[in-house]
């Protein structure tokens, strides 16, 4: 891995672009998963960097050697099928190593999720994220399209479903309590969305007529913010949404809190 | 022989009648866009200016409608660079906004009052018609035209030594579908409801809900899409019938064998795109459904539609807009394959295995499209399978590049600007395709999808690759085209701005992704996680004004040496290909006797010659 890090030096110069000391560089990674990503976003740098830096530096070693000078007549060749088959084999089983590497990791993040300890459910709209949490009972209330009001039932929840008693719903407050698995079911009224928190390494559209589902399990306390990274119209740049990450007790203090609060 | 040296003199002459008539006429198709903005009692005006450009084609039809295949070529070539410049402009636009976010420009204010709303700072929704207007012209305005229209129509006949192409009027039917599809894409910016703001991928939902722009740009799509469906029958058509006798399939130039498959792909891949803007513009102005499902809320109401797919669009989208990507690398290839033999003296090495990588790409290039929907909710075992495909596809990419350093290998290198040029499509074109590694690593892209890694991918692909694969072939056939030289000291420090500034303002955005910074977003201020990028945008602003205003040197020498330059002569690069086998400029029906084709393109250094080249027609 040393020889990792020594590739990422190589980006150093454009933190001297940074005010205060800071790099620009992944920004903190605060779940189970993402560390994971960034190993594979390493290797695949090594290998993308070493390449990058051995094919340039043949360009320009090229370039020099056999600059045109009096005299020096250019070789002739047509090629040799030997190296034509060595250069083909070599990238392509990099490439399938490489694809089977990232299959691994593709299939923790993407595979059947490990069973939640919470659910949320997330619709995206222009131009912010609503947020609903199904309370204690674990079950979310029922919604229906024709019951949204903007401006008091953004989801349309139908408040005299029992199991919608306890539910919240926020919009663009996202808590979630440390170390426990969450599972987000994703959706959207109007057009696509995508919901992006850069510290999580993931984003997920959510579309018009699906659900999608993710899951994290955030291993850091905090506060982040969620973006939007899917064109969705004159707003899309501050569709921001604010994520608290904090412990078990924090976070039901905070839902119990805001149940009342909605209650009012 | 003067009766010859006559001629020769009439068609430079003819060409520069073509270039300007041809200027004219695009300045012109203006004016009534621009009277679009005035009050609706200055309807005189647009009447009047519309008149006039009548008048202007009339008076100027004979240079301006030609079947004349090199006519068609240099009439590409002048639209598709006037609309790269363009595009570069709403670049710039672009850089602004991200340089100095909210920050107020009275000045701008004054020449658009619309993007700029009372002198203060840029409107969201206008930076959204930049970047959608910026991708769109110069994919298919710029890029597209340029590699196919112009290289196409230009190079076919003369390097494969035919007079011309099958079918003649239907290439220029091709040409002339072009400029009503920029004046109908090009119409929003001209309306009160603004141009198109969805995107050059223009994904529904949110394509059907925008406004008359919107609708302009999938009609002017459209008729592109027809554009290039004529010209690719018409190359097909072409390359298979009218070769000159002894040029066997594996004799044919690697920019032919480019052009060639190109023209496949675009033949196979555009109907779909055409069809699926047609659904869009069902559902945009029909009230149909096909991406639209049940259950939509806009703006708090419910929609009265039901039974769409939102994804349906971007797998009918990206099915032919990945194989377009590739439409718009292929003929660069293909152009630098053919220049690095010239100025390395040397044949082109591995000349079989650069055809079949082509075809590789191409089969590859129709398997590979839902890598751009990689977090669009699609099934992940799916995604998988995309995976493997993408992976693969950089497999020729890479043969490509080690046959290029081969050819390099030995030679006799001469760095005229061709040369600079393709070498730096070489360099280049290793960052894009090596940062597609990245994006094709399923897990990698759940991160950098639509941030501006991506960003500075596709420009590292297609500035990086297309476009200067574009300056080679422009300088290296411009004497063929116009009968004199580029002046090379304008043409080298054009190619070095070029080469540093498109550095400086690209490959920030690697690191721009890296550190989570989204696409098409108007002001990234707000997020946290992005309050150290603002002095690299700004780095990256500057550097993009230079880039731009670097080109001016290139229109400069453009337009003197049209004039002023050395006179050419028929074979100024001393190369072996046909084109170079008859008179700068060529004359009507390009050769005086049909050539007959007696070695492949690149033989060069030949031992035991005393000159280090072998025209293909040249028995040994
Ligand atoms: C080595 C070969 C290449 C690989 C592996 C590759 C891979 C990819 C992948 C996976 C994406 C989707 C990324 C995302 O949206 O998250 C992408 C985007 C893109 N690629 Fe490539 N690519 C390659 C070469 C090219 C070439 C040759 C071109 C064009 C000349 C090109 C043009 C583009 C464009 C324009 C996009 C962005 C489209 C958009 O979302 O606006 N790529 N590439
Ligand atoms: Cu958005
Ligand atoms: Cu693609």
């Amino acid at each position: 891995m040393g020889w990792l890090a020594a590739l990422g030096a190589l980006f150093a110069p454009a933190s001297a672009w940074a005010q205060d000391g800071m790099r620009v560089w992944l920004p903190q990674a605060v779940t189970t998963t993402a560390p994971v990503i960034d190993r594979l976003f390493y290797v695949v740098l090594a290998i993308t960097g070493a390449v990058f830096i051995g094919v340039q530096l043949t360009l320009v070693y090229f370039l020099i050697r056999y600059r045109r000078r009096p005299g020096v007549r250019a070789g002739y060749t047509h090629g040799n099928n030997l190296v034509e088959v060595v250069w083909t084999a070599i990238p392509a089983i990099i490439l399938v190593w490489l694809s089977l590497r990232s299959q691994q990791v593709w299939s923790q993040v993407r595979g059947t999720p490990p069973p939640p300890d919470l659910e949320v459910a997330i619709t995206a709209q222009q131009f912010a994220w609503n947020i609903h949490y199904p309370g204690a009972d674990r079950r979310f209330g029922r919604t229906d399209a024709s019951l949204i009001d903007e401006a008091s039932n953004p989801i349309g929840l139908d408040r005299t479903d029992p199991t919608a008693q306890d539910d919240l719903v926020s919009v663009n407050q996202l808590h979630l309590p440390l170390n426990q698995t969450v599972l987000i079911h994703l959706k959207a009224k109007d057009v696509i969305h995508s919901f992006f928190v850069p510290q999580f390494r993931l984003k997920q559209d959510a579309v018009p007529g699906i659900t999608s589902r993710m899951w994290v399990q955030p291993t850091t306390a905090g506060n982040f913010d969620i973006a939007c990274a899917e064109l969705c119209g004159l707003g899309h740049y501050r569709m921001r949404g604010f994520l608290t990450i904090e412990s078990p007790e924090e976070f039901q203090n905070w839902l119990t809190q805001s149940l009342a609060e909605q209650a009012l | 022989m003067s009766g010859a040296s006559h001629t020769t003199h009439d068609a430079a002459d003819g060409m520069r009648k073509v270039v300007n008539s041809q200027l004219i006429f695009l300045g012109l198709l203006f004016v009534p866009l621009l009277s679009l903005l005035l009050p609706a009692q200055a309807a005189w005006i647009r009447w009047g200016s519309l008149a006039v450009l009548a008048a202007a084609v009339v008076v100027m039809r004979r240079t301006l409608f030609s079947s004349d295949h090199k006519v068609i070529g240099v009439q590409f070539l002048i639209t598709s660079l006037v609309m790269l410049f363009v595009g570069g402009l709403l670049a710039a636009l672009i850089r602004l906004q991200l340089g100095w976010p909210n920050q107020a420009w009275p000045w701008l204010g004054k020449i658009l009052p619309g993007g700029f709303p009372e002198g203060g700072p840029m409107d969201p929704t206008f930076y959204n018609m930049l970047f959608t207007m910026h991708g769109s012209i110069m994919i298919f305005f710029a890029i597209i035209p340029l590699l196919v229209g112009v290289f196409g129509n230009y190079l076919i006949p003369l390097k494969i030594g035919a007079g011309d192409m099958a079918f003649p009027k239907l290439n220029m039917y091709s040409y002339w579908l072009v400029p009503p599809a920029i004046a109908v894409v090009c119409a929003g910016f001209f309306m009160e409801s603004g141009a198109a703001a969805g995107g050059w991928t223009a994904y529904a939902p949110l394509s059907t809900t925008l406004g008359p722009g919107q609708v302009c740009w999938i009609v002017g799509v459209i008729i592109l899409g027809s554009s290039s469906i004529m010209g690719a029958a018409n190359y097909l058509t072409t390359i298979i019938n009218l070769r000159a006798p002894g040029m066997s399939f594996f004799r044919l130039p690697l920019a032919i064998w480019a052009l060639f498959i190109t023209a496949i792909m675009v033949l196979l891949a555009t109907p779909v795109l055409a069809s699926a803007l047609i659904l869009l513009l069902l559902d945009s102005t029909a009230g149909t459904s096909f991406f639209l499902p049940a259950g939509l809320v806009i703006d708090g109401v419910v929609q009265a539609r039901a039974g769409g797919q939102v994804l349906l669009w971007q797998h009918l989208f990206w099915f032919y807009s990945h194989p377009a990507v590739y439409i718009m690398i292929l003929p660069a290839m293909g152009i630098v394959s053919e220049i690095l033999p010239v100025f390395a003296r040397k044949p082109l090495f591995g000349y079989h295995s650069m055809v079949y990588a082509i075809m590789g790409i191409a089969l590859l290039g129709f398997l590979v499209w839902a890598h751009h929907m990689f977090t669009s909710g699609m099934n992940p075992t799916l995604g998988t399978s995309f995976m493997v495909s993408t992976m693969v596809i950089a497999v020729p990419s890479a043969i490509k590049t080690f046959n290029w350093l081969g050819t390099l290998w030995r030679g006799s290198i001469q760095l005229t600007t061709p040369m600079l040029h393709a070498i730096a499509f070489v360099s280049m074109f290793v960052i894009g395709g090596l940062t597609g590694i990245f994006a094709a690593s399923t897990p990698v892209d759940l991160y950098l999808h639509d941030t501006y890694f991506i960003v500075g991918h596709l420009h590292y692909v297609l500035f990086g690759g297309s476009l200067f694969g574009i300056f080679a072939g422009v300088t290296f056939w411009y004497p063929k085209m116009f009968g004199r030289m580029l002046n090379e000291r304008l043409g080298k420090i054009h190619c070095a701005l070029t080469f540093i500034c498109f550095n400086a303002v690209m490959f920030p955005m690697f690191i721009l992704g890296i550190a989570g910074m989204p696409r098409r977003i108007y002001d990234y201020t707000a997020y946290t996680h992005l309050a150290q990028v603002g002095g690299l945008n700004r780095m990256m602003s500057v550097a993009a004004f230079v880039l731009v205003a670097a080109q001016v040197l290139f229109i400069i020498n453009f337009f003197r040496s049209l004039a002023h330059g050395k006179v050419a002569g028929q074979n100024p690069w001393q190369a072996n290909t046909l084109e170079w086998a008859t008179a700068s400029p060529p004359p009507h029906g390009n050769f005086t006797t049909t050539p007959t084709v007696y070695h492949g393109p690149y033989e060069y250094s030949v031992p035991g010659r005393k000159e280090d080249w072998l025209a293909q027609n040249v028995k040994a």
